[in-house]
């Protein structure tokens, strides 16, 4: 495996500082056996060498299956997490081994939103109490003005300000996450961590949400790192994506770019296991039935990581080097060796209906 | 196998489940949780049945009084659940015994909890066998092996003898699978069978459903939320909310000429893979109500977007349907197709 940290594509707005740059970061759990003497035997490559960069403004989508990495790398940028390796800058600054204390301002710019939403909140606070607790930990309003701060912010996520005095547990599941909002909009953050905000929740009320975060990310020009493992979604939100698989970033690419002409295998298999809500698409499609399931980050397989379960796979080189992340087309950069050469290269099918069902206007002749 | 008389008397076009008009109600101290409220459909062999509708919408509810699960107490069952020419909801317990689990399995969402952590998968599976004394000790031990391997478990001797959490949760779903179809049951139930899937996996898990389907000649019903789910795997697909189905069809009548508001809101309210530049989604404005309060009239009429004066106060009755596309909605079928195309069609 190469330690070597390998270059981000660049960004089609170079010369912009990012408001977020991940260089080269490594979380590795370590994995200990025996009572007393806890031998290391081994680590969890939860997230292995990634870097990434989000500028103001964008969406950053980052989806993966469960064990990718994706929450762990939200919580190592957010500092939640100590780092393993690599260098977090935000702004330009280099917070990597920020002491709590010196975090502190960076928190009030940062800010995370959980997936969870009846884990998330306090079930013995009041959700008043809640949202408000950020402006008396960082004390930036004034203790009068408190409720009246909380009752604007509630207002602005969609929730009754009568409520205040209300607990979690009285509210929906949509409710909470709205209240998950507005204590992360308290501080009027740059960035907003969302990590899978909308998974907990039933269809309609998901698009509530998603409605009500893009609004506000124009109306307060917020940063996203929106963590997701639903495609549709991420797709839906996302100015750029990276993929990430066991820990690695296979691919980084524009909404459009990627789901139009997916560059990694994986993103291709991935793309098409996705059931399309269109009866006669979902039959002109040929989906792509990965084998088996994600192999263990604690002792992922040699070379490309996805080389057990890639239809495209060529032995030995895949199975023995590592591929790098390359540019393959402007700000698109896949690490694969044998990257797919168009959308018809894993036999996909079309990803868009023609829109043609007249036939089922026609009067019913059905008994 | 077991040597099965009754399947062949299901005579071909009969239905294999019919449920009539089931309501199920639960008396709490806040009220009475109406929690299915008139339900009626058909299922036959070798239809994969998609129920889609939100948290609440009592499509859990309705197949576990299908499958006889509905053990509380206090809970108020009306109608028939007419399985094989037998009304399900009148059969003694022991009786209700022995048809769950031979004659129809049901897989659960949460494949980490709906195994038990201290017994091997092999024994779990083996005690269904065992259980309707289908077989011997070891040669339901060797069915379940049997079971492993075909819902595709590599290795299946050795996998039987491992206990759960040494699956992934994907192999969990299969050895789920594998538990509900080792007696070669006639439906098959499958409760959000991927919701708690990747989407690879979930790819997996829903095309093994299928091939087994026709492998045993079931039945196959699907409750999701996912309305991707149910347009690739379904054919026949109903929509509830709150205790009703509200819209029932093919699935192309419902994705293509969809009749009813909330239907609609479904499908608008989704963000699309298959769509092209991306546009604001149309959530359904306010919640799903509560089932003790339920709205007069039409349920759905406080958030319907085409809400009129007769459906604050009438509940839309489903015409008789005999499989026909049909929902339960006010609105005439002029007016439905006009909405649908305008403004439906033109967002998804």
């Amino acid at each position: 495996m190469t330690t070597t940290s390998q270059p981000s594509a660049p960004s089609p707005r170079a010369g912009i500082t990012p408001l977020l740059k991940v260089t080269g970061v490594k979380k590795y759990f370590p994995v200990t056996s025996g009572i007393l003497l806890q031998r290391r035997v081994g680590d969890v490559q939860a997230v292995d060498d990634v870097s990434l960069e989000i500028y103001p403004g964008e969406t950053l989508g980052l989806v993966g299956e469960t064990g990718c990495g994706k929450s762990t790398l939200a919580r190592v940028v957010t500092k939640l997490h100590e780092a393993t390796a690599g260098t977090l800058e935000f702004d330009g600054e280099d917070y990597t081994h920020y002491s709590r204390r010196r975090m502190r301002p960076l928190r009030r710019q940062m800010q995370i939103i959980f997936q969870d939403p009846y884990a998330s909140l306090n079930p013995r606070k009041t959700v008043g109490s809640i949202i408000g607790d950020p402006y008396r930990i960082h004390r930036i309003v004034a203790k009068d003005r408190i409720k009246s701060s909380v009752q604007e912010l509630m207002e602005l996520v969609g929730l009754n300000p009568e409520h205040y005095n209300r607990y979690p547990h009285e509210f929906s599941g949509g409710q909470r996450q709205r209240v998950g909002v507005a204590r992360a909009l308290a501080l009027t953050p740059r960035l907003i961590v969302c990590d899978e905000p909308v998974s907990a929740l039933d269809v309609s009320i998901q698009a509530q949400i998603l409605n009500l975060l893009e609004d506000l990310q124009k109306e307060f020009n917020l940063t996203y790192l929106f963590i997701a493992h639903d495609l549709s979604v991420v797709r839906h939100v996302s100015d750029r994506i990276v993929v990430m698989y066991l820990g690695k970033v296979a691919e980084i690419a524009p909404q459009a770019d990627l789901y139009r002409d997916p560059k990694h295998p994986y993103t291709g298999t991935l793309l098409s296991a996705v059931p399309i809500p269109d009866p006669d698409l979902a039959k002109a499609r040929r989906r792509i039935i990965l084998q088996g399931d994600v192999p263990s980050p604690i002792n992922p397989p040699q070379g490309c990581r996805f080389h057990p379960r890639c239809p495209k796979a060529q032995l030995p080189l895949c199975g023995s080097e590592e591929p790098r992340l390359r540019d393959l087309a402007p700000g698109h950069a896949a690490a694969c060796h044998f990257p797919l050469t168009g959308p018809d290269d894993l036999m996909m099918g079309p990803l868009r209906g023609t829109g043609d069902h007249d036939e089922l206007f026609a009067p019913p002749t059905r008994p | 196998m077991t040597v099965r008389s009754s399947r062949d008397a299901v005579a071909d076009g009969k239905a294999l489940l019919e449920v009539r008009d089931l309501k199920v109600h639960f008396p709490t101290p806040d009220g009475l949780v109406k929690a299915v409220d008139g339900v009626n459909f058909k299922i036959h062999r070798g239809e994969t049945l998609g129920v889609v509708g939100e948290s609440g919408s009592g499509k859990s509810v309705t197949f576990l009084t299908v499958m006889g699960l509905i053990t509380s107490k206090g809970a108020r069952l009306e109608g028939e659940v007419i399985f094989k020419g037998r009304d399900l909801l009148k059969l003694p317990v022991e009786e209700m015994r022995h048809i769950r689990g031979k004659e129809m399995g049901m897989v659960f969402q949460d494949p980490m909890t709906s195994l038990h952590p201290m017994y091997r998968v092999g024994y779990q599976i083996a005690e269904a066998v065992l259980a309707h004394e289908a077989a011997g000790k070891k040669a339901a031990w060797k069915l379940a092996i049997d079971m492993l391997g075909r819902v595709g478990i590599p290795k299946p001797e050795e996998a039987a003898r491992r206990y759960p959490h040494e699956f992934s949760g994907g192999m969990r779903q299969r050895a789920m699978i594998a538990m509900s179809l080792v007696l070669n049951p006639d439906l098959l139930i499958a409760d959000e069978p991927t919701t708690a899937l990747d989407v690879t996996v979930q790819a997996q898990i829903l095309d093994l459903i299928d091939r087994l389907k026709t492998e045993f000649n079931a039945a196959v019903a699907i409750v999701t939320h996912d309305l991707g789910v149910v347009a690739e795997h379904c054919e026949r697909i109903h929509v509830m909310y709150a205790g009703k189905i509200v819209e029932t069809g093919m699935s192309r009548d419902l994705f293509y000429r969809g009749r009813h508001p909330y239907t609609w809101g479904l499908l608008q309210s989704i963000p699309r893979l298959d769509a092209g530049e991306t546009q604001r989604l149309l959530p359904i404005k306010g919640l799903p109500p509560s089932l003790i309060f339920v709205p007069p009239g039409c349920a759905f009429h406080p958030r319907c977007p085409y809400v009129m004066d007769v459906c604050r106060t009438e509940v839309p009755t489903m015409p008789p349907t005999d499989g026909r596309h049909a929902a339960a909605c006010h609105l005439s079928p002029e007016e439905q197709e006009r909405i649908f195309v305008a403004k439906v069609l033109q967002q998804t």
